[in-house]
């Protein structure tokens, strides 16, 4: 049952002087979808125009959607194996970045824990990695990464910085 | 997946007429620029400048294709989009290959 089956729920957010009010964490974005390679194009692409909408900047916006797009792979590769499953992405505005949740109702995290995602190796260049990119790619780019397995859901949470924090 | 090619020089240039390569069409895409470089036997380039965005099984394919090359046809890349060059970057990928910062024979080259 891959696709899209809710409404994206959606506020402009955009302070009187058209810029983004940074002070407090706001709800931006929630979505519930089925799990899949393009579901997560049209989630990721509806979550980008309603980002971009706010306010949030090229740098910002890049950055969220190659960790989201990572995040929701795992979720459709490995919490659902068998096939498609239901999913919910929520994306908050906040002072340090964008607050972004997944959670879904698949298989647990091997360990119980979200993988260190080591850098890859990439010597010698005629034995390349193919894969194992995603979670150094979501790691290099988020802070305060939580995974939690509560019952029958996994929660992963993560923090991806503003840009211009660095 | 729509994959234009030209011979430029010594090169045969493969353009990925597509937005994104990601998930969703990364075995399509494989197929597609392993096919197209079985055209000739020239050194190839890979013009990824229609490709706006990139992840970690689009960068997957890029790399099974570098492999199926071999090293006497060393993968070559053009034309990289700001995501996907951060994409490259992060995984250390842009030591790998040999990036051309713009594509060969292409206005942009030539102007």
């Amino acid at each position: 049952m891959e696709g899209v089956f809710t409404m994206a729920e959606s506020f402009a957010i955009l302070d009187s002087s058209g810029r983004l009010p940074r002070g407090e964490e706001r709800a931006l974005y929630l979505r519930r979808f089925g799990a899949g390679d393009r579901s997560t194009r049209i989630v990721l692409a509806d979550l980008v125009a309603v980002l971009a909408e706010a306010g949030v900047g090229a740098d910002d916006l890049a950055n969220v959607e190659i960790v989201l797009a990572e995040a929701l792979n795992n979720v459709s590769e490995h919490a659902y194996p068998q096939g498609a499953g239901p999913v919910e992405l929520s994306v908050a505005i906040g002072p340090s970045g964008l607050k972004c949740t997944i959670s879904d109702h698949g298989q647990p995290m091997p360990d119980g824990r979200a993988p260190k995602g080591g850098e890859p190796r990439i010597e010698p260049p005629d034995h390349l990695p193919e894969g194992g990119f995603g979670w150094h790619i979501i790691r290099c780019l988020t802070s305060d990464l939580r995974y939690a397995r509560h019952e029958d859901r996994n929660s992963l949470s993560m923090l991806v910085p503003w840009s211009d924090l660095d | 997946m729509d994959i234009t090619t030209r011979q430029v020089g010594k090169a045969l240039v493969i353009s990925v007429q597509a937005a994104r390569v990601d998930a969703a069409v990364a075995i399509e895409f494989k197929e597609a620029v392993r096919s197209a470089a079985e055209l000739s036997g020239a050194p190839v380039i890979l013009d990824l400048s229609q490709v706006t965005f990139l992840d970690s099984s689009g960068l997957g394919a890029v790399v099974a294709v570098m492999k199926l090359l071999g090293s006497e046809r060393p993968l070559e890349l053009a034309g990289l989009t700001p995501t996907v060059a951060k994409v490259f970057r992060l995984t250390r990928m842009d030591s790998i290959f040999r990036i051309h910062p713009q594509v060969p024979g292409s206005l942009q080259a030539t102007g």
